[in-house]
């Protein structure tokens, strides 16, 4: 049995800025993390791993430079870790997307093993859509389960899963048949760290790439044919710059009254 | 009247087998180790071994310490005695020490009388101390009151012998009792004294008695020797002799191959040199009786751990030698000879362990070689770690801050890049100074001091990187190492030669750890420069600061005991208040941490009291109105220190904040 886990190269958010002229990120120079909700999945998936012993695939679409967000995956102990890198699939929408990912699972259900979950994190830190799950989901015919909370019970001999969903407020318990999609979010887990060794071992692979000669997709569904949706603008929020109020060091008391008398005017400390 | 060498050579042959198969057990058991170079500089390790092993340098520092002394030199006599003794034994009549020429015999003879009476009073005087005050509460064993009374019998027994001899003698050449013993007191006093007192008529049971007594606890002290922590007598020699030379605030560094193991995870990991330092504990307990952890109720004791680390080897060596399985696990066993993981975890790497050893254990190495295990080969760490090793390989800062932040605190100075054509210092800010609000108060006054004098420095501005101090103590080898061969890289590229630091732990590692990586760079503490630069004239001192009132100064372990600067920071203090600060208890080589090196600093303090506190608490006994510090990490467990014990009317200050407020306010 395989659980296949998508993760996804995103750019370190925090250090992301926007090309005022071009309204496009400035990516020169910006170090790229794993997408902190799919590291998650990912821990989910290697728990499941220790306790069934059951195999787990990584999957990731991307350019050729996310090849280090997969090499992350296997020195934490992914068995399989494919990159779907094609320049077809560049400038793709969720849909697009989505398909992609979806013909990569199927070929990892014929040919490696039968996939019983597919693990993604609740959305990404870039795109912040949320939808590619879900997406993989109905073009698989899978059961989704999304913003996963915790795995109340995962029967494979039956074939059953029982989930905790959080909710706005509220949690929900939900029973579905395998195989399913889980879309994660971050209270499932605390991600394990690397070990030495296999982040050494991890760096000596040669990640698999499967472009689409290998998937074979119509080429009017993935990549930017395939996208009916696209960005047409990217920008920040006008904001208004702060000031600096007193000297908090030097006078902590009197810096306190100043800030409350600049709230109470903007009628922002209801008294 | 005579030894019966049949009774007594055999069981002499059978006592020293006993001693040399022990000797060999534990220290075939050596050979386990990993291999380490510890031959070079053969003269300044000769120069050691005599200053530490025979001079007992660091023994006679403490209350006590002179007692050891006596027994270690009383021995050396000895050793002659025992040899007449063991010789005689063997062979009745043909070696005694009487045989010598006269002017030879009489001096030994009195040295060694005079030597068996100290030893028997500084036996008795360890062995009251230990009743009445011992070292550490745990420290009265059997063990230690059995080798005290061995001791104390074996002297008592050769008085009676040297005593019978002196009586027989006089009797039987029949002169003059008074006039014998006056003349004997000049060679023997103390014997002579004893011969004095003995019945005649009993001379011979007396003397038979003695000889026995003497020979065998001397065998029994032979077979105990090497089978106990008494070992030390034959290993705290050679341990001094092959101790680390370089002051010990450095790592080794690791080679990262697909195979490779990583730190210590079982006993045979250590180097010999490690294994040896088991060897020579004499579980005195001044390593404990300093280590803030152990102060402080934490689980971590520097006595117990080489005391473990020792067990382990004697339990697992016959495995490990066959090349087995062990079975007793080095960590987190539970028992006796397994070092648990909250001990680990508990070490700041204050050093003070390794200043206290009078044998010149290795104690805080051996922990970051465990720490070095737990984080790179098992991936098992406390969790608060998991944040702070990612953040220091993700954004090259324990905070996780985003690395263009890292101007911010000179955004409203003006402030030039380092330069390599026209800058002479590159100001390495460091962490806490370009992140924490509280330190960047320092770095402000620093670079203010710093454009006052007229200095020409620049900063590496988003360039900077963390150092890597922290993951390197946490045994972060792994991501320590990256950061170190980055940070070299932009040292080289961008011309580096001379760095200040205002971090003690930027300041080591800069300087120390990536000598490691061939960078030698000029770095100095800020506390080194401002005090040179008032001497050379270019901050002129020409009026004190009242502001700070009475201050006393707290030492950084990594300024002090890992790299020896003492002096400067309390002159910048004393140039800029006009007045010495007053000193804590524990001051310079003795200074007790504030509780936040060895990356403590980002870890959680669940047991026992707070390090901090405990610290804080010492300096307010001086009644300061402000407490001096040279260390951003210092200075935040003060201030969160002082809060606690709401002494909200004392300040905490760097020295660079003390030198700009009697400059530039």
């Amino acid at each position: 049995m395989l659980i296949v886990v998508c993760i996804k190269q995103v750019p370190d958010t925090t250090q992301v800025q926007i090309d005022p002229v071009t309204n496009t990120l400035v990516r020169d120079g910006i170090p790229f993390i794993v997408n902190p909700y799919d590291t998650h999945a990912l821990e989910e998936a290697l728990r499941l791993k220790d306790r069934f012993g059951c195999k787990v695939a990584a999957i990731s679409m991307g350019p050729p430079n996310a090849e280090g967000t997969l090499k992350k995956a296997l020195a934490l102990g992914v068995d399989y870790a494919i990159l779907l890198s094609d320049r077809v699939f560049g400038g793709a929408d969720t849909l697009a997307t989505s398909n992609v990912l979806a013909a990569a699972i199927a070929k990892l259900h014929t040919e490696v093993d039968e996939v019983v979950l597919v693990l993604c994190g609740k959305q990404t830190i870039d795109g912040d859509t949320a939808q590619v799950g879900p997406g993989i989901a109905s073009r698989l015919d899978y059961r989704q389960l999304t913003l996963v909370d915790k795995i109340v019970n995962l029967d494979l001999p039956a074939k059953k899963i029982r989930v905790s969903r959080k909710l706005e407020g509220r949690h929900e318990i939900v029973d579905a048949p395998l195989p399913a999609m889980l879309t994660v979010v971050r209270e499932l887990n605390r991600p394990r760290y690397p070990r030495v060794q296999m982040r050494l071992a991890a760096a000596d692979t040669v990640v698999e790439v499967w472009n689409n000669q290998i998937l074979q997709l119509d080429e009017q569904k993935i990549g930017l044919k395939g996208s009916p949706t696209w960005v047409s603008k990217i920008f920040s929020p006008e904001r208004d710059k702060g000031e600096i109020l007193g000297d908090g060091y030097a006078d902590p008391a009197g810096t306190a009254a100043l800030l409350i008398d600049k709230l109470m005017a903007k009628d922002m400390l209801p008294l | 009247m005579t030894p019966t060498p049949s009774i007594f050579a055999p069981l002499l042959i059978a006592s020293l087998a006993v001693f040399a198969w022990g000797c060999w057990k534990r220290l075939s058991l050596i050979s386990l180790g990993q291999p380490e170079n510890r031959s070079d500089n053969i003269g300044t390790r000769f120069g050691d071994m005599l200053r530490y092993a025979f001079c007992q340098k660091r023994v006679v520092a403490k209350p006590f310490g002179f007692n050891h002394f006596i027994i270690f030199w009383s021995f050396l006599i000895l050793i002659i005695a025992n040899t007449e003794f063991i010789l005689n034994g063997l062979f009745p009549h043909t070696v005694k020490l009487v045989k010598l020429p006269f002017e030879l015999y009489v001096p030994l003879a009195f040295m060694i009388d005079i030597a068996s009476l100290l030893a028997l009073i500084a036996v008795t005087v360890a062995a009251v101390r230990r009743i009445f005050s011992p070292p550490y509460p745990e420290a009265r064993t059997l063990e230690a009151f059995f080798i005290l009374g061995l001791i104390a019998t074996l002297m008592l027994a050769s008085f009676g012998l040297n005593a019978t001899e002196l009586a027989a003698y006089m009797f039987k050449s029949g002169a003059d009792p008074a006039s014998f013993i006056t003349t004997a007191q000049r060679i023997m006093p103390i014997s002579a004294q004893v011969a004095w007192v003995l019945p005649q008529m009993y001379l011979g049971a007396i003397h038979t008695a003695a000889w026995w007594a003497h020979a065998l606890a001397l065998m029994a002290f032979i077979c105990y020797l090497p089978n106990s922590k008494h070992m030390h007598i034959l290993t705290a020699i050679p341990n001094c002799f092959f101790h680390r030379l370089e002051k010990p605030n450095t790592q080794p560094r690791e080679k990262f191959a697909v195979g490779n193991t990583f730190g210590v995870g079982t006993v045979d990991r250590y180097s010999w040199k490690d294994l040896l330092d088991s060897f020579s504990c004499t579980e005195c307990g001044r390593c404990q009786n300093v280590c803030p952890a152990s102060i402080t109720g934490k689980p971590l004791n520097p006595r117990a751990l080489i005391h473990d680390i020792k067990v382990n080897l004697l339990e697992n060596g016959a495995a490990l030698k066959k090349g087995g399985t062990v079975q007793t696990p080095l960590i987190g066993g539970g028992g006796e000879g397994s070092v648990s993981e909250d001990s680990i975890w508990s070490c700041t790497t204050c050093g003070a362990c390794m200043e206290a050893c009078p044998v010149l254990i290795e104690q805080m190495p051996k922990i970051i070689q465990l720490r070095r295990h737990l984080v790179e080969s098992e991936a098992k760490f406390p969790e608060e770690l998991l944040n702070l090793f990612e953040n220091m390989e993700g954004r090259s800062n324990p905070w996780g801050i985003a690395p263009s932040e890292r101007t911010k605190w000179c955004s409203q100075l003006d402030i030039k890049p380092f330069d390599k054509n026209t800058t002479e210092y590159l100001f390495f800010v460091g962490c806490a100074g370009s992140f924490d609000s509280r330190n960047k108060h320092v770095s402000i006054a620093m670079s203010q001091l710093l454009d006052k004098a007229g200095v020409s420095w620049g900063i590496l501005g988003k360039d900077e990187k963390c150092c890597g101090d922290s993951v390197r103590r946490l045994g972060n080898e792994y991501v320590f190492d990256k950061m170190a061969r980055e940070n070299v890289a932009t040292f080289i590229e961008r011309g580096v030669k001379k760095v200040i630091t205002q971090c003690p732990h930027c300041f080591t590692t800069l300087k120390n750890d990536y000598q490691q990586y061939g960078l030698e760079l000029e770095v100095i503490h800020h506390s080194e420069l401002l005090r040179n630069l008032v001497q050379d004239g270019r901050l002129v001192m020409d009026k004190t600061t009242g502001e700070m009132g009475t201050t006393v100064f707290h030492d950084s372990c990594y300024l002090g005991r890992h790299n020896d600067i003492y002096d400067a920071p309390r002159a910048v203090i004393e140039m800029a208040t006009g007045q010495a600060p007053s000193e804590m208890e524990r001051n310079r080589n003795n200074a007790f941490c504030c509780g936040a090196g060895g990356g403590r600093m980002w870890m959680e303090e669940h047991v026992g009291e707070r390090i901090n506190l405990t610290r804080v608490n010492e300096a307010l006994t001086q009644k300061p109105d402000t407490i001096c510090v040279a260390c951003p990490y210092c200075l935040t467990m003060f201030e969160d220190g002082l809060k606690d014990v709401k002494a909200d009317n004392v300040k905490v200050r760097d020295v660079a904040e003390v030198m700009a407020e009697a400059l530039l306010r």
